[in-house]
């Protein structure tokens, strides 16, 4: 707060990330110790050719930033998801993950594979605070723990861009991400929160899965619309079609290719505004999904997506260019046109 | 004696549970719906003409809540009568419909399903097939072998078997998609009807009506298994065969349950204990009164579970907490009621 004055016009923290990817970088990156999301100081490895990704999400946040230092995918990849990765990268083996609802690499394996880091994105509360500083003393691996929502994408780029001595390109990302941010919540900012569309975010076969006020599964959608399960806090859990049509959403959003194939004609959920409507839209997922999970910066795209999805007035890019530029900058490739449809159509 | 009292009041009981439950199940849920835009709904059902009523509310009534209530009614008499029976044939109070691992079966089949990203009338025959396929391992295992007390080797069988088809799902657990498979096979193992639709109704009603009929067909005979082994030899009752068309029935009831519905426990264990206490012990009654019971039950639940809360609650959590307190009041009680 005492700052205020001086980075009103700035983000401190923006300021000097971007002095470091510049001038300072080579000094910076060297420093002794990184502070990560958990407030812990994770000591900066001497010359990093080797993460660790902790879950899914740590692995796809390395990949944007530096494919060429993943040891391997928590979960092997699909040949169809590889079409959209760098195939080297993509194809490397499964090595499980360690933290979640269970560890499925232990920590044995972990050292077997000789990281000079461990990087865990997500959640930053006690479990997995506990978690990273137990599996830190164990192996002696630094193990970094950094925020996974998406006002924090920057900031974790910035923090891993020093931790593995990629300053500058972590710096690029981060302010992709903070300008898609500011660009989207900027152009909607002028729409009163009532006025916004009422999203039924829809999972599983019959749709009837849903993520409650805050659950990290509708941080999209409740980025920049209405959540209509948004009144009971909670993760995901089940509700009926009644409910869903005392709510009657103006639009539903799945990421269920068999739901979205089959509501049109389910007659009990002939009577929903946006079934009416023919608003039930399906989420592209390919490589990784646009609006849910894994819960990283694969969700940056679903924000574009659903922006021009609910405010096409206020939109006017093309959905397609804005897609072939944030896999080139994130995933590397650069997909055809007809990868592009297949992506948009939310096929997998 | 329990077989002299008449039955008359005890069904009376039974049913006027079921007309409670119905009409409160009907006219209470998320969605309002009065009294009067029921009644003229299903008239207008009855003879043939649209309803003066907003479609919304007529595709309450007829598309979600009248199947979810069918369905409910049908899934809770199912397991009632699952249970009752076997609760007889291995003369056990403490024995439920999943006691030879019809729901570990179906509770594998199901995980498998979601695992493999099947649709959802997949799932659920893939569900009734592994209840089916768990219940014939465990009996044909049990069968060969040897043994005076077959029936003690096949509930040990059923335990045995049961816990090997749980350590399944929870393989296929682990190695599921932690964002997307997961909850929806932890949610399916919890139990519930919120998805149940017009569809749902003819898979798990052909498959409960058979075994049911099965099982009222063999009402007298059950009376007798009920009877120590021997004893039932020496009045001419062919145990063997008899054993086999009583566990096919109810497994084919409580698999095509729990494939509509999840994994729902103590129904089949407390309902037949309650119908018991109002009809007695003579099959040719209990098993009717636990049907009506169990339905009236299950309802009941289900209206709590979808009414509750914007969200469902699972019916597996709320027939625990319920059953719960029930069956530790059985414990206490078991040895003056069960002879």
């Amino acid at each position: 707060m005492r700052h205020d004055g001086w980075c009103g016009l700035i983000d401190r923290r923006t300021l000097i990330a971007g002095l470091s990817a510049t001038v300072l970088a080579p000094r910076h990156a060297r420093a002794a110790t990184v502070t990560d999301a958990a407030g812990r100081a994770v000591p900066v490895p001497a010359n990093v050719t080797r993460v660790f990704p902790a879950g899914p999400p740590a692995a796809i946040l390395l990949y944007t930033l530096a494919p060429d230092l993943l040891i391997g995918w928590p979960r092997a990849n699909r040949p169809e998801e590889c079409a959209y990765m760098l195939p080297e990268i993509c194809t490397r083996p499964e090595v499980g993950r360690i933290t979640g609802r269970g560890n499925t690499a232990n920590l044995e394996t972990v050292l077997a594979f000789r990281p000079d880091l461990i990087l865990d994105i997500g959640s930053t509360s006690g479990t997995f605070v506990s978690l990273a500083d137990r599996v830190q003393e164990q192996t002696h691996i630094p193990y970094a723990l950094l925020d996974g929502r998406f006002d924090a994408i920057a900031k974790a780029y910035r923090s891993l861009g020093e931790l593995i001595g990629r300053a500058e390109d972590a710096e690029k990302l981060a302010r992709y991400t903070e300008d898609t941010l500011k660009t989207i919540l900027g152009r909607i900012d002028s729409i009163a929160t009532d006025a916004r569309p009422r999203v039924y975010y829809a999972r599983g076969p019959k749709g009837l899965a849903t993520g409650l006020g805050g659950s990290i599964n509708v941080e999209t959608i409740e980025l920049i619309s209405r959540n209509v399960a948004g009144d009971t806090p909670g993760g995901l859990a089940n509700v009926s079609i009644e409910q869903i049509l005392v709510w009657n959403p103006d639009v539903i959003v799945t990421i269920d290719q068999e739901f979205a194939a089959t509501v049109r004609n389910d007659p009990s959920w002939a009577s929903v505004k946006a079934v009416r409507d023919n608003r039930v839209h399906l989420s592209p997922k390919m490589p990784f999904g646009w609006v849910d999970f894994p819960p990283s910066v694969n969700r940056l795209m679903g924000l574009w997506w659903l922006a021009k999805l609910l405010y096409p007035e206020r939109f006017s890019e093309d959905l397609r260019g804005l897609t072939q530029d944030f896999y080139f900058r994130f995933y590397h490739v650069t997909p055809t046109a007809a990868q592009i449809d297949h992506v948009l159509a939310g096929r997998d | 004696m329990n077989n002299a009292r008449s039955a008359v009041p005890g069904l009376a009981i039974a049913i006027a549970v079921l007309i409670a439950g119905l009409l409160l199940a009907l006219t209470v849920g998320r969605y309002p719906v009065g009294l009067g835009d029921l009644i003229s709904v299903l008239y207008a059902k009855v003879v043939g003409h649209r309803a003066d009523v907003p479609p919304a509310v007529e595709s309450v009534i007829l598309q979600v809540r009248g199947p979810r209530v069918i369905a409910a009614m049908l899934v809770g008499a199912a397991l009632a009568v699952a249970g009752t029976a076997f609760q007889g044939l291995f003369r056990n109070p403490l024995v439920s419909p999943d006691i030879l691992g019809a729901s570990s079966g179906a509770a594998l089949g199901a995980v498998v399903g979601i695992y493999l990203s099947l649709g959802v009338f997949a799932i659920q025959t893939v569900a009734f097939v592994g209840g089916l396929i768990a219940v014939g391992i465990v009996y044909v295992i049990g069968a060969s072998v040897r043994s005076r007390d077959p029936i003690l080797v096949l509930v040990l069988t059923g335990v045995v078997v049961g816990s090997l088809f749980g350590a399944g799902v929870g393989l296929v657990k682990y190695l599921a998609d932690p964002y997307n498979q997961l909850p929806a096979m932890t949610f399916w193992l919890l139990g519930s009807l919120s998805a149940t639709g017009v569809n749902d109704l003819f898979p798990l009603f052909g498959p409960v009506a058979v075994g049911a009929a099965v099982l009222v067909a063999l009402r007298w005979r059950m009376n007798v298994m009920s009877l120590p082994e021997e004893e039932a030899r020496a009045l001419g009752v062919a145990t063997g065969p008899l054993r086999i068309a009583i566990v096919a029935a109810a497994t084919l009831v409580t698999s095509a349950s729990v494939a509509t519905a999840g994994i729902i426990g103590w129904v089949g264990l407390v309902v037949p204990h309650l119908a018991r206490s109002l009809v007695g012990p003579d099959f040719a009654r209990l098993l009717p009164a636990a049907a009506i019971l169990g339905g009236g039950y299950l309802l009941l639940i289900d209206t709590l579970a979808r009414t509750m809360a914007q969200v469902e609650i699972p019916l597996g959590i709320l027939t625990a907490v319920i059953g719960t307190p029930f069956f530790i009041w059985l414990l206490a009680s078991v040895q003056k009621n069960w002879s």
